[in-house]
Parts: structure tokens; C-alpha cells; sequence
């Protein structure tokens, strides 16, 4: 009994404590029973599955493409959020912001430069995830409707980037929001009220700048948040990640 | 027995509906419209009413600031004023492609727009390139005091020529 390390011994103690049973109500999950019970009765972990295949760790099942398309994608919302701290969508103040940002601020051109970064990493990865979900036939019966999810979200991630691309009003934004609107304005019929609708007019300025921003930070995150987890859910649902269907 | 409500019976008669279908069919319309008005004033509010752009007629000075067979690229407003022997016109300086801002050169005689290599003649003239359409001739007028007034609103025939 004497021999237990005295660290050991403190973490005994502390968990006797009131305060940790109080914030800990189970103690360590000792039984496979109570191994489950922790994933499926924790807030941050019960939409996760109990079990996983052990075939759908492999590198080889999916290059974690996927996965790598969502952790890029926390990336830049924790990079991005951090970046708001300095940023204002207004005209004269944008382009000043930026150039603070990067030789200002302190860690700013790391935090902008790592924002930067991400995004065009994402944008390869998750034309890489859609490849070899095609090429794994992922997309086949009853996986046809998370296909679609998967083509809305990059949607989503491609006008993301886009949005994104104006917020440092740079010569190199102005332009690319120019031509990219323009293409918009082609769609018959309804192409001139949607570039009207999202330029907040018939120029590209303030307005154009305050709505992509709130596009961009605020209603297509959201939107990709939603899509995420039903692109999540369905995979868990329908078994995970390299589930065997009948007619493979 | 007699007094006691009766339990609601089928509806009789071709295309009768129940009461409480009835209700149900109203409550659904009435969200129905909610909806399509929460829609519909959701649009409506993010179409702006009030623009803070700069205005789209200006003047541009008397028609002697252009000698005779000139292009002249008014850098503020986008617009080129051209004047030959036969008279003076405007020209909007955006290229009709994707909307990128072109320049004069006189040395070949062109508009030439950077982006995309479209090519115009001071008429606007489409001679080479992905653009489309020709480039626009806008209102070009004198007001009382002799100075001539452009509006970008108001796009003209290529044949309109302001006769100084």
C-alpha cells in the first residue's frame, strides 16, 4: 500500500474532494459498461460513436481526408475569431487593419498568414476527400444523399474563400470581387438582383465589404457548422467509416 | 343518452371535410403565408434603398477642354470623352467582359482593356477580345452654361453624337 508514487496518492485524494465529485460524478470507467457510459452520457462526446471499427482507423480507408478537412476547418475558425480582435469592415480601415495585423500586432502575420494558409489547404483537401470518396464509391446507394451534403459543403467552402478573398481590400480583393460579381450578373434573369443583393448596391464598397463580411464570418460558417454534422451523422449512422454494404 | 355530446362523426357528401381537418387546413395556410411574408421581407430588407455612391451625372467641363480627334480618360468617373470632326460622344471605360477598367492607347488607335486582352475603337466597337458587347455611349448633354453634362444612367445609341 506504501509503495503507490505520492503523485498517485494526491490524484486519490483530490478526487475524493468535494469539488471533483461534483464536476465528475463518475469516477475512471473501470468496466466496459461504464467504458460506454462515459462516451454516451458526456455532453462533448455522445455524438460521437461508443465503438469504431478498427478497420476505419487505417490511414489507407481514407487518408483522413476528411478529418483533415475538419480540423482545417477549426483552424481557421479559431484563427479567424482571434483575427476579428483587430478587424473592422469598413473601407478606409480595412486595408490598415491588414498591414497592422502583420507588422504590428504582435503574432499577427503568424495568425493571418496560419488563416491564409489553412484556407487554401482546405480548399485541397476537401477537392482530395470528394476524389477519393468517388474513387472509393462512397457516394453509392444508401450514401447517395451524404454525396450531396458533400457537394453543398464545397459550395459552401468555395464561397467562403471567396468572401474571405475581399475582406483585406487590396487591389488584388477589389478586382477578384469585380470579376467575380460580373460572372454573377451573367445568370439570366436573376443574375443582376443577386450581385445587387450581395454588393448591398451597384459598386463594390462599403456595403459590399460589411456583407461579405457578415457572410463570411457569421451565416456561411453556420450554415457549414449545420451541414457538417449532418454529413457526420449520416456516416455514424449508416455504420462509419468503411461499413460493408451488401452490394459491394 | 340525450343531452350528451356526440362523438364527431364522418363528414357525408362528396369533398366534405371534417371540422377539425378543416381548422387544420386554415391554421396551415395562415403559416403558410408567415412564411412566405418572413421571406419575402427578409429580401426586401437587405435590398437597399438609400445608395451612398457617387453620383452618376457629372460635368465635365466646356467642350473646348477636348481638341478635335481626342480621347480623353476621365480618371474619377470612369469615362472616356471622345471628340472628332463630326461631334463628341462618351464612352464608359469598363470593359464589357468581366468589368475591368480599360486604357486608351493612341498609339494603335484602341481601347485596350489589361485583363483579358479586349481590344475597342473610340466608336466602342468590339475588335478583339472575349468582350461581348460594345462599349457603352452614355448621355452626353450642355447644360445652360456651356458645360457638358454626362449620365452614366442613361445609355444612348452609338449614332448620338453631340454636335459642337
Amino acid at each position: 500500500m506504501a509503495t503507490t508514487a505520492w503523485n498517485q496518492q494526491w490524484l486519490e485524494q483530490l478526487r475524493q474532494t468535494r469539488v471533483w465529485r461534483s464536476i465528475f460524478r463518475r469516477g475512471p470507467a473501470r468496466t466496459n459498461r461504464t467504458r460506454s457510459l462515459a462516451v454516451f452520457g458526456n455532453l462533448a462526446l455522445h455524438v460521437l460513436p461508443v465503438k469504431v471499427r478498427e478497420k476505419s482507423l487505417s490511414v489507407r480507408a481514407t487518408y483522413y481526408l476528411g478529418s483533415i478537412s475538419f480540423f482545417l476547418f477549426i483552424v481557421l475558425t479559431i484563427t479567424g475569431i482571434l483575427l476579428m480582435f483587430y478587424y473592422h469592415p469598413a473601407v478606409p480601415d480595412a486595408y490598415r487593419d491588414m498591414k497592422d495585423l502583420i507588422y504590428v500586432v504582435s503574432n499577427g502575420v503568424f495568425l493571418r498568414n496560419l488563416h491564409r494558409l489553412a484556407a487554401q489547404a482546405m480548399v485541397v483537401a476537401v477537392f482530395w476527400h470528394m476524389f477519393h470518396v468517388f474513387y472509393r464509391g462512397g457516394y453509392k446507394p444508401p450514401h447517395e444523399f451524404n454525396w450531396v451534403i458533400g457537394v453543398g459543403l464545397l459550395m459552401l467552402t468555395l464561397f467562403l474563400s471567396y468572401t474571405g478573398y475581399l475582406l483585406p481590400w487590396d487591389q488584388l480583393a477589389f478586382w477578384a470581387i469585380t470579376v467575380g460579381t460580373n460572372i454573377i450578373s451573367y445568370v439570366p434573369w436573376l443574375g443582376r438582383p443577386i450581385r445587387f443583393l450581395l454588393l448591398g448596391g451597384h459598386i463594390i464598397g462599403q456595403n459590399a465589404l460589411l456583407r461579405f463580411y457578415v457572410l463570411h464570418c457569421v451565416i456561411l460558417p453556420l450554415a457549414a457548422a449545420v451541414l457538417i454534422a449532418v454529413h457526420f451523422w449520416r456516416i455514424q449512422k449508416d455504420g462509419g467509416l468503411t461499413v460493408r454494404d451488401d452490394h459491394e | 343518452m340525450p343531452g350528451e355530446p356526440k362523438a364527431p362523426g364522418k363528414p357525408e357528401g362528396k369533398n366534405a371535410v371534417s371540422r377539425r381537418d378543416f381548422l387544420n387546413e386554415i391554421a396551415g395556410g395562415a403559416l403558410a403565408v408567415a412564411a412566405i411574408g418572413a421571406v419575402v421581407v427578409t429580401v426586401n430588407y437587405s435590398s437597399p434603398n438609400v445608395l451612398f455612391e457617387p453620383p452618376t451625372t457629372f460635368r465635365a467641363g466646356s467642350p473646348d477642354d477636348y481638341p478635335v480627334n481626342s480621347v480623353t480618360y476621365l480618371q474619377e468617373q470612369q469615362v472616356y470623352i471622345v471628340r472628332t470632326d463630326k461631334g463628341m460622344w462618351a464612352l464608359s471605360a469598363v470593359c464589357t467582359h468581366l468589368g475591368c477598367i480599360t486604357q486608351w492607347k493612341p498609339e494603335s488607335d484602341q481601347i485596350a482593356c489589361p485583363c483579358h486582352g479586349s481590344k475597342f475603337q473610340r466608336t466602342g466597337t468590339v475588335q478583339a477580345g472575349p468582350a461581348p458587347r460594345p462599349l457603352p455611349h452614355f448621355a452626353l448633354g450642355l447644360g445652360e452654361d456651356g458645360v457638358l453634362v454626362v449620365d452614366k444612367l442613361e445609355v444612348v445609341k452609338e449614332t448620338e453624337i453631340l454636335k459642337v
